[in-house]
């Protein structure tokens, strides 16, 4: 069984047509970076998978069980509501923005979804909480406000947060594009390790080191369609498609 | 007409203490319409500001025509509406009840418009943060959406609680004896106007405190930064 099945997914804005029947399978443990130039409809892609953006057609298939499938006019529909949350818990996200809770502090951020939507006993969740929390070196800053704290480390609560909610997937959607350079480093880290306890990653990402020495498998997207895939070493260094060959000619 | 007032217009302590009862009565009637309608109307303001916004467009579409009328015309009239007129239809309220009624469904409708403003102002990623995380619509608006509208529409309210002190004085018209009635039932029995001035320093001390109350709930709320 994949963690994640994506068989033919379409997807279009208007008259954009941004993702072009892309199909891609993740097994369990897998750490996959999506690669690409900006517009290609890799951030799309994640989106979708997790229901922030809705397909138009194709299926998604999150651990057997059906997400959006597609019926016989065409279209894809997900699942409904309830059932879709479900199955979202299965799946943590990180974004480019953080997206914290901003009148929440660093704890309460992370021991929210837990309380509210897993009705957790809150001192169980703060267990949890502050053991993520010394696992993405961020123990000392608990009490402190987002606002309070540089943007890598945002993002490690944001991990934090997501890793309470015991997720099976993590998806990272740029996670380090809005950091400062300096400060990607404490971020990538944190993901390393997370690919080194075999959690099961997607990560659209352009750190090529990361894609490079960390992922099992790297897919080369452009244009809404998935070009070429394979193994960092592949991809890298002998690159089969022209344009995967001229954008890690730009990018490295 | 001035010619009838023979009073210096700063009114002497022993004259206040003779006025000062009736207009202190007076205030506890403007203070009781104050605190019904800031009540009542913050909760159904924030039910109206999230039916605007909904995406059932029958819904949307009635609260916004709700808020047209409301705020398209007079609250006096709307008071008038309430207890004159609805006795047609046959309901008969008392002129207080009547009062509340006009008041909190008035101010509803403009908190409604502040409150909307201050959800849309919200970062979208909000809502994602919260979704992916697996809240439910409710637990978005309840537990993320809105505690973060609080700081943002904490100033607007402010005007819109301060202007209401002043509505007050509307409800002269319908006969309850607020404290502008009472500053007027003493200024046309002596013949004076220094009461006017009685009722000016009530109002801003009513206002001051309002102020006062608003500017705590701003820097309590500014701790996130």
């Amino acid at each position: 069984m994949y963690m994640i099945e994506a068989r033919n997914i379409h997807k279009s804005f208007g008259d954009l047509h941004v993702l072009k029947g892309i199909s891609l399978t993740v097994d369990k443990g897998e750490v996959i970076a999506i690669i690409g130039p900006s517009g290609s409809g890799k951030s799309t892609f994640l989106r979708c998978l997790i229901h922030l953006e809705v397909i138009d057609s194709g299926d998604i298939i999150i651990q057997g069980q059906p997400f959006a499938y597609e019926t016989e006019d065409g279209k894809s529909h997900y699942v409904p509501d309830k059932q879709a949350r479900e199955i979202c818990k299965k799946l943590g996200m990180v974004f480019q923005n953080f997206n914290l809770f901003p009148h929440k502090t660093v704890l309460e951020n992370v021991i929210e979804a837990p309380i509210v939507v897993n009705k957790m006993d809150r001192k169980e969740a703060i267990d949890i909480a502050e053991g993520l929390l010394s696992r993405v070196g961020l123990a000392d800053k608990k009490d402190n406000y987002p606002s309070q704290l540089s943007g890598g480390q945002k993002q490690r609560v944001a991990i934090a947060r997501a890793l309470a909610m015991k997720p099976d997937i993590m998806l990272f959607d740029e996670p380090t594009s809005s950091l400062d350079p300096e400060l990607t480093g404490e971020v990538l880290k944190v993901m390393r390790d997370l690919a080194e306890d075999r959690m099961t990653m997607l990560v659209v990402t352009h750190e090529m080191g990361f894609a490079r020495e960390v992922a099992d498998r790297v897919i080369f997207m452009d244009n809404g369609e998935i070009v070429e895939e394979g193994c960092p070493k592949e991809i890298f260094h002998n690159p089969g498609n022209e344009r995967t060959r001229s954008f890690l000619e730009q990018v490295l | 007409m001035q010619e009838l007032f023979s009073d210096v217009i700063v009114p002497t302590a022993d004259y206040i203490s003779r006025i000062i009862v009736p207009m202190l009565e007076g205030t506890v009637v403007t203070l009781k319409l104050f605190f019904i309608t800031i009540i009542l109307s913050i909760p159904l303001g924030v039910l109206l500001a999230l039916a605007r916004i909904s995406k059932y467009r029958l819904l949307s579409g009635a609260v916004g025509t709700y808020i047209w009328l409301l705020r398209g015309t007079p609250l006096l009239l709307q008071v008038f509406f309430v207890y004159y007129g609805l006795p047609n239809f046959g309901i008969i309220l008392d002129s207080f009840p009547a009062a509340c009624i006009a008041f909190v469904l008035n101010h509803a409708a403009y908190l409604a418009e502040i409150f909307r403003a201050g959800i849309q102002s919200i970062d979208k990623g909000q809502y994602e943060g919260a979704k992916v995380l697996g809240f439910t619509y409710w637990q978005t608006m309840w537990r993320i959406i809105l505690p973060q509208t609080v700081r943002r529409v904490l100033p607007p309210v402010s005007n819109e609680a301060i202007t209401l002190v002043k509505d007050t004085a509307l409800v002269y018209a319908i006969g309850l004896g607020e404290l502008l009635r009472a500053t007027k039932i003493a200024v046309s029995r002596d013949a004076v106007t220094s009461p006017f001035i009685v009722a000016a320093v009530f109002y801003l001390a009513m206002t001051f405190i309002l102020t006062k109350v608003f500017d705590n709930l701003e820097k309590r709320f500014s701790v996130y930064g």
